[in-house]
């Protein structure tokens, strides 16, 4: 095993190398990641805005949060689309049968993802500061919310590296996002929760998008964090530890 | 060492289904051996069982002198697979995937090995451009480029002409006697008569599980019913009259 370990860092960055080759040649996938969003900015902000009291006068500012979170929740089936696609062809079994930490072919799709996701929330952050959207963060807020968005890129990553490695389909792999792309509206993304009903509130109060959506909403714009930074990093953290831990179990019960 | 693989009493089960029971045999260092059978005869289990890929349920077998059990690791770094479906990277360029491979080995001049395997597969034109625009015979020979990155004592190909075209099969059958002749050790699997009658040094038959003949084609053609004297008109085969219509000399 010595080998193995000494060079990880090696392997993983070759494997990354490879991921990352994968996604700039299919720049496709970029766009389509972030239009699907920017199309929810402007339908929000141009034809639902108007009906929604948020208490803001920049109902942009208000939205982008739940905005980028759904970019990434949907960016990330393509993770599991593209691991599932390396399982079905030969490419994975020459990688087991070579001498190299087994984990990094998992790392180098999830460390890819975090790139691939922080392209399209550029590129949305930038859409949005078109349509109005301003922000008196200082650096030391835009670090914080960069380190939650990665953080909530890596739980769902590992989420999408189980689906990748246990779906019988190429539709089943990239399917388990569509209930993870529906969760910031069923929280305080684009309204306000105390506008829903009590059942309805309950829920999207305690689930996580709404404490990272609200984390960062009060970062951007200024605004004392209080506790919501807190569930928030748990939220994510402990997504992260509980997926990764069932990832590898499914790993290892393939190879 | 003197024998490249030896195999004793392997036993592999998927649920109730006993794919291998009590599978025994030896390759010798440097020679082609082919382990002939028919689909679902137990032949990918052995490769993958013997690449690391797959657990046995019993039974012992050392590759390189190393058990495959308890000395994977070493096992890994002195072979090579070229499994059933092409291992090649579809959107990366052939040259991509050699210095891949070659990195992956952390071997020191991963260019250099990627420009000369190339020029040995006669893949030099077509090095820089993705492999999803290769021809199957190309695709097989850029997986077979890739196996012999870091030049492995010992190569395992299961099926590795099924799929191709004749000449693009001939080819490969070349590639795998210069192979051989280089020294490396050539475990090969295929269900074609001809393929093992051509290549290998050693057959081994495989049914069921069991493996139920093995030796030298001599040893083998010893073993079965005397050859009877027949007058036959030889007429061409189908596939000499392809390979002379499209103006190719078949020449194994």
């Amino acid at each position: 095993m010595e080998t193995a370990k000494k060079h990880f860092f090696s392997d993983m960055g070759v494997m990354l190398e490879r991921s990352m080759r994968h996604i700039f040649r299919s720049m496709d996938t970029i766009i389509t990641v972030t239009i699907m969003p920017i199309g929810f900015m402007l339908l929000f902000v141009y034809v639902f805005g108007g009906a929604i009291q948020t208490g803001t006068d920049n109902y942009v500012n208000y939205l982008l949060p739940g905005i980028l979170l759904i970019a990434i929740a949907s960016g990330i089936s393509y993770t599991a689309y593209r691991l599932f696609m390396d399982m079905q062809r030969g490419i994975f079994e020459r990688f087991h049968s070579m001498p190299i930490a087994r984990s990094t072919v998992l790392w180098g799709h999830v460390l890819s993802s975090l790139v691939s996701n922080a392209i399209s929330v550029v590129v949305i952050i930038a859409v949005a500061l078109i349509m109005g959207f301003r922000s008196p963060a200082g650096i030391l807020s835009w670090l914080a919310v960069a380190g939650i968005l990665a953080l909530f890129t890596l739980a769902l990553s590992w989420v999408a590296v189980i689906a990748g490695l246990s779906a019988k389909t190429v539709d089943g792999a990239g399917a388990f996002s569509y209930p993870i792309i529906f969760l910031p509206f069923i929280s305080s993304a684009f309204v306000p929760t105390e506008s829903m009903p009590s059942g309805v509130r309950a829920f999207a109060e305690n689930q996580p998008v709404t404490s990272i959506v609200e984390a960062i909403r009060a970062l951007l714009s200024g605004q004392p964090v209080g506790n919501d930074i807190w569930i928030a990093l748990a939220w994510c953290i402990g997504i992260m530890v509980v997926a990764y831990f069932f990832a590898m179990r499914a790993y290892k019960k393939r190879v | 060492m003197t024998k490249a693989i030896q195999v004793q009493k392997l036993q592999k089960s998927y649920k109730q289904l006993q794919v291998l029971n009590d599978v025994n045999f030896e390759v010798e260092n440097g020679s082609i051996f082919a382990l002939l059978g028919s689909n679902g005869a137990g032949k990918t289990t052995i490769v993958k069982i013997l690449t690391t890929l797959l657990k046995q349920d019993g039974g012992t077998a050392t590759v390189n002198g190393f058990d495959i059990a308890s000395k994977p690791e070493k096992v890994r770094q002195s072979i090579s697979l070229t499994g059933q479906f092409a291992a090649v990277d579809e959107i990366l360029t052939g040259r991509e995937n050699i210095i891949m491979i070659a990195k992956l080995r952390h071997l020191s001049n991963p260019r250099q090995i990627a420009d000369d395997l190339l020029k040995r597969f006669g893949l030099t034109d077509a090095a820089d451009r993705r492999v999803s625009t290769y021809s199957g015979g190309m695709h097989r020979r850029l997986d077979i480029a890739m196996s012999l990155v870091g030049t492995p004592q010992l190569i395992f190909l299961d099926e590795p002409t099924t799929g191709l075209d004749p000449e693009a099969r001939l080819e490969v059958w070349k590639i795998i006697k210069e192979l051989a002749d280089s020294g490396t050790t050539v475990l090969l699997t295929t269900q074609y008569l001809e393929e093992a009658e051509q290549l290998a040094d050693q057959i081994a038959i495989l049914h069921e599980g069991k493996i139920i003949a093995n030796g030298t084609l001599a040893e083998l053609k010893q073993q079965f019913p005397p050859a009877k004297l027949e007058y036959i008109e030889k007429q061409p085969t189908l596939e000499e009259i392809f390979l002379a219509i499209i103006g190719k000399k078949e020449d194994h």
